[in-house]
């Protein structure tokens, strides 16, 4: 990962320093920083658009250029190295015509239409064309034209929008490992395709959506399905059912203004019960039901040899990267199917009866963090009652605009409960929307059952974190339980090539397509970045602490939900309706 | 067996499109029909150079030259000359080498030539690594092989030897980073990848001589510690690629190349990767990432190839015509180099002419040669009789050259002055019966259709400027159109990531200055003098 400023500070007491002359000002940096950096930390943040933190520099937009006394020409600040001496210029009249200049090219080969955006407002482009005060574009020309790509169930691709910064094709290469996509074609002709020109939908394409975090404009967003939404929502035919991810409680506020890390899952439960849902249920409540079920899968295999590392199966993305990638580790991977998909099978079988509503009738609604989700949830095995699972999922974003078209206002909302009897859960669920938290959820309850002794200390601290594979090793009444993390699929690839190697051993592995886990997840407010990543996973932890109950087994809902639906936990009904299975695919 | 006579024919790209193989063919198959196939002995050769017209007959020990040479012309020369001896002076050509001006050959329009890198080139058989060495070859191999590897950067250093392949940086200090750099993985790299319009030295060379670029990479990587290096040739050059293949096998055969080379503990092997016909891998960095089978893209500078090269490994990538130019240092010193060419930029340079100008071809001349020499004495002047307008030198890329540029001496640094560029060593002749926004716009679009896409200002201001120019073209010039040129020239000069983005607007920069009334009569008079763009305005459709 490249640099934050908080690393870079901390790297000052130990690095050289050189001396810079920046706009007329003596400073002081580590010699290891490159120019954009050094600015940074004297406190002026250079425009860019083709850099991202945590990427390879690139210095494809020339955006960010930067007089250096002694260059012929401008430099770009985000691939120069800091020398010793270096006198930099950051606002003369050269550099800020050039930077003006590049802006506009780029502006002459996009469309002009902010206000048909998925980004408007959250676009980068946009943002400096204002700053830099763009009036008028002098370069007017011809513009590229390609087919908006719908071909995916998750990513949408309106390539007329890309400004060709590389940004979607390195973190799909660097942060995840899927090489989905790359350049095609050169020079004016240069576009962003998916191997061997195929659509993005029948690409090795996993949906998790990062690229979208990475786009600077409007040429990624997420396949909506708000329109279908909101015509359920307005059929009377239908009971309309939501549910709402983990990772969502901490970061729905941050579009209507809340600062980032303000939990609001009161005040969200009320807003969306307003915008029309006849019931508003946690998918927490099935993150604990996941947790019984994977726990005793996984107690199961440890016990009475079963295929051993067992890991998760909660991250569509990853399940899919898995399918294309490892298929040889298919067994090892939990049969459960995610929370989304577990909540959706009880509400069209169990609260259906309940309700006395036919399935057929139901309208399953979803909020998540992830734009995988979307996929997961029209795969063909995932229709445990003779419907889809779950019919609709919405990102983040896509839920806080209806919420807007309706002219709900979530910060002001009073806070209301979940609905009985989906909605009630525990700590343990709400850790899943951090990287480490299922683990963390599965060993509170896999201790427990296994030693029959009460958990001495809740929290595993070695498995939360932003590190990209953590390890613990528990101590289960004398047996050393080896369980991994990993986040972000870069990681994952790290980790399991060690364990397929044979260089590592592991009863139990966690992984998460998206780096921090489903709060960093495709579908989340713009900007998701590391910090903000930091801030809703603090938020996560902040709830656990603050809930009564933080075992998944100790959940009077889910203990009520076997006795007097399911029976015993990996049952013969159970397994119709939470396990789910898996299917080979190529590797292009 | 001994022959009584050798014949040889010119045998490369250009001369096989020019029927040298049907000549070959019907050579042989004339000498055997007059029983003469125990006598003579026909061989293949590379290129001449200095304008002599292709396909070419060489006649040992006669130092007769044919050229250009027919297949109709066949019979008379073997029934004429070969059997009965009496050469046939209507077929003789008008060039002919300095050193050779004995026998039939008339005063030459090539005194001026000097040659280094050439120095085989059209006198043996590529094909034969004998040849090769009969001419001194794999000599300096071996005598680098008993010096320190300090010394043999040393002597290349001291001789001061640039880059040829445009940008001119000193050869010798690539190769002392690239040796000092940390690492016991290096690489030596031959660009060959010879992309520049205009430019065909370094086919020639390797056609005529393959095995000196194989003797300078070995040198090269003695020097660096590397054993193992990469000719990157073009794939449009597939006579180059056989040249090469077949001086790999052989030199390999002969034990020049593979493990432990001439008895020493040195190894090296050379291996040929092809490129897939884009101008920007011939930019060193992008190159490298071809080699490693990525998509052909500039790399952030730096780290440079001596730093971080080929597999992120210490690489010294070099010139064709710089790595012919070693084995000669090698041989005959540092001293000897700086003598020829001027005190700044040592050494010989082989020119490319091509365009308006009555002899095409190349020569090989030493640095601080004026363009008025090149034009008039080698070049034959302008054809027709006519004008120069512009000569665009080292390709596109390089610099323009207006005729109050005549005499300025033609060298890395004293172009430089003049705001121009030595670049590649190809000279396009332009004469005044072309129009400048004509010529501009071809150099322009050439560009467009190069670049990689990576950068902005070279991807969009590359478009933008051919758009503007072909509105001019068209009579639809718009008031501050040349403004708006100046600007995107400027643009992509000061912010573009690579030297392509850099260097395209040269031509468009410098004309516009220089020919600022004639872009001016396109805008606002809609007139083309030379009359090459259609300026007329459109006829009003009459109403049926």
């Amino acid at each position: 990962m490249a640099k934050v400023a908080g690393d870079i500070k901390s790297e000052q007491e130990q690095e050289n320093m050189v001396n810079l002359l920046l706009d007329e000002k003596e400073i002081q940096v580590p010699a290891s920083a490159t120019v954009l950096e050094a600015c940074k930390l004297a406190g002026i943040n250079i425009p860019t658009l083709c850099h991202m933190d945590g990427l390879t520099p690139y210095g494809g937009c020339r955006i960010c250029l930067v007089e250096i006394e002694g260059q012929p020409t401008l430099t770009a600040s985000c691939v120069t190295p800091v020398r010793e001496g270096m006198k930099i210029q950051t606002s003369s009249k050269k550099v800020r015509e050039a930077r003006k200049a590049n802006l506009e090219l780029l502006l002459s080969n996009h469309p002009l239409d902010c206000q048909l955006c998925d980004r408007n407002q959250s676009c980068e482009l946009q943002d400096l064309a204002y700053e830099f005060g763009v009036r008028k574009i002098r370069f007017q020309g011809e513009q590229q034209h390609h087919e908006v790509d719908l071909s995916s169930p998750s990513v949408k691709r309106d390539l007329d929008r890309c400004i060709l910064c590389g940004r979607c094709i390195r973190t799909c290469a660097e942060i995840q490992s899927v090489f989905a996509i790359d350049f095609a074609n050169r020079g004016f002709e240069s576009y962003i395709s998916p191997s061997l020109g195929l659509p993005l939908g029948e690409s090795v394409c996993i949906n998790c959506g990062q690229c979208i975090h990475a786009c600077p404009t409007g040429a990624l967003s997420e396949v909506e399905h708000v329109e279908q939404v909101w015509d359920a929502i307005n059929d009377p035919e239908k009971t309309v059912i939501l549910q709402t991810a983990p990772a969502i409680r901490v970061s729905i506020g941050e579009p209507f203004g809340m600062p980032q890390g303000t939990i609001s899952t009161g005040k969200m439960v009320a807003s969306f019960r307003r915008l029309g849902f006849d019931y508003v249920f946690d998918t927490n409540f099935s993150a604990d039901l996941t947790i019984i079920e994977e726990g005793t899968e996984f107690i199961t295999r440890l016990t009475q040899g079963g295929k051993l590392p067992l890991i998760t199966s909660c991250s569509p993305g990853w399940i899919k990267f898995m399918e294309h990638f490892y298929p040889e580790l298919m067994e090892n991977v939990s049969t459960c199917k995610s929370p989304q998909q577990m909540m959706g099978a009880l509400v069209k079988t169990y609260f259906a009866q309940k309700i006395g509503v036919e399935a057929k009738d139901i309208v399953m609604a979803s909020i998540m963090p992830c734009t995988a989700k979307k996929y997961e949830c029209q795969r063909d095995e995932m229709k445990a009652s003779g419907y889809q699972d779950v019919d609709y999922t919405l990102t983040t974003r896509e839920a806080a605009r209806m919420l807007r078209e309706k002219g709900i206002n979530l910060a002001e909302m009073p806070e209301e409960e979940f609905d009985d009897p989906l909605g009630i859960s525990t700590g343990a669920a709400a850790v899943f929307g951090a990287t480490g938290g299922v683990m963390e959820a599965a060993l509170r309850t896999v201790y427990e059952k296994v030693t029959g002794e009460t958990l001495p200390k809740l929290d595993f601290m070695d498995v939360r974190g932003i590190d990209g594979v953590k390890e613990a090793i528990v101590d289960v009444k004398g047996t050393p339980v080896r369980v991994a993390v990993s986040h972000g699929l870069g990681n994952a690839r790290t980790l399991l090539d060690k364990v397929r190697a044979g260089d590592v051993a592991y009863h139990f592995i966690e992984i998460m397509a998206c780096p921090g886990g489903c709060i960093g997840g495709g579908g989340q407010p713009i900007p998701t970045n590391l910090d903000v990543r930091m801030k809703r996973i603090e938020a996560i932890y902040n709830l656990d602490r603050s809930l009564p109950v933080r075992k998944s087994h100790d959940n009077p809902a889910i203990q009520k939900l076997y006795e007097d639906f399911l029976g015993e936990p990996n049952g013969e009904k159970a397994h119709h309706l939470l396990h789910t299975h898996y299917s080979c695919r190529d590797k292009m | 067996m001994l022959y009584r006579a050798h014949v040889l024919v010119e045998m490369t790209s250009n001369s096989i499109h020019l029927g040298a193989s049907q000549v070959k063919e019907r050579l042989e198959r004339e000498i055997a029909q007059a029983g003469l196939s125990s006598e003579i002995k026909v061989l293949e050769t590379g290129p001449l150079g200095g304008g002599v017209p292709s396909p070419f007959l060489m006649v040992y020990p006669d130092n007769v030259m044919y050229a250009p040479v027919h297949v109709s012309d066949i019979e008379e020369i073997v029934t004429e000359h070969l059997l009965k001896g009496r050469p046939v002076e209507r077929l003789i050509a008008a060039g002919a080498r300095p050193e050779r001006k004995e026998g039939y050959f008339q005063p030459s329009p090539l005194a001026k030539e000097k040659r280094v890198v050439l120095r085989n080139s059209g006198l043996i058989d590529p094909g034969s690594i004998e040849d090769y060495i009969a001419r001194d070859g794999y000599l300096a191999l071996g005598k680098a092989l008993s010096m320190t590897r300090q010394q043999v950067v040393d002597m290349i250093k001291d001789s001061g030897l640039l880059g040829r392949g445009g940008a001119g940086f000193p050869t010798g200090l690539k190769l002392e980073f690239t040796m000092k750099a940390a690492g016991d993985e290096k690489y030596v790299v031959c660009n060959a990848d010879e992309g520049e319009p205009g430019t065909f030295k370094d086919r020639l060379i390797l056609e005529g001589d393959p095995h000196s670029i194989l003797e300078a990479m070995a040198i090269c990587a003695y020097a660096v510690g590397a054993d193992e290096g990469y000719i990157y040739i073009r794939a449009e050059y597939p006579e180059s690629i056989r040249a090469v293949e077949k001086a790999i096998e052989s030199a390999t055969e002969s034990g020049l190349l593979g493990d432990g080379i001439l008895g020493s503990d040195f190894s090296f092997r050379a291996k040929i990767r092809q490129g897939a016909g884009a101008y920007i891998c011939g930019e060193e960095t992008s190159l490298l990432e071809s080699i490693e089978g990525k998509r052909g893209e500039p790399r952030v500078k730096p780290p440079y190839p001596p730093q971080a090269g080929l597999w992120g490994k210490p690489t010294a990538i070099n010139n064709v015509e710089t790595l012919a130019s070693i084995p000669p240092i090698i041989l005959h010193g540092a001293d000897w180099f700086k003598n020829i060419g001027t005190p700044t930029c040592p050494g010989t340079k082989v020119f490319t002419l091509t365009g308006n100008v009555n002899m095409l071809g190349l020569i090989e001349v030493p640095m601080g040669i004026t363009l008025r020499e090149l034009l008039y004495d080698v070049g034959g002047g302008i054809r027709g009789g006519r004008e120069m307008k512009v000569v665009q030198t080292g390709g596109p890329s390089g610099g323009t050259m207006t005729p109050d540029m005549l005499d300025v001496p033609m060298a890395f640094d004293t172009l430089t002055q003049f705001n121009s560029a030595l670049g590649s060593g190809a000279l396009i002749v332009i004469d005044d019966s072309h129009c400048i926004v004509d010529v501009v716009k071809n150099f322009c679009e050439f560009f467009l259709h190069e670049s990689c896409g990576k950068c902005t200002p070279c991807r969009i201001g590359n478009k933008r400027i051919v758009e503007i120019l072909d509105r001019i073209q068209r009579g639809k010039g718009q008031e501050n159109d040349l403004e708006l040129l100046r600007i995107l020239g400027e643009n992509m000069k000061e912010t573009s990531f690579c030297g392509l983005g850099q260097a395209a607007p040269n031509p468009l920069m410098k004309c516009l200055d220089y020919f600022r009334e004639e872009f001016e009569k396109h805008v606002t008079e809609h007139l083309c003098d030379c009359q090459v763009c259609e300026m007329k305005p459109k006829r009003k459709k009459l109403s049926v």
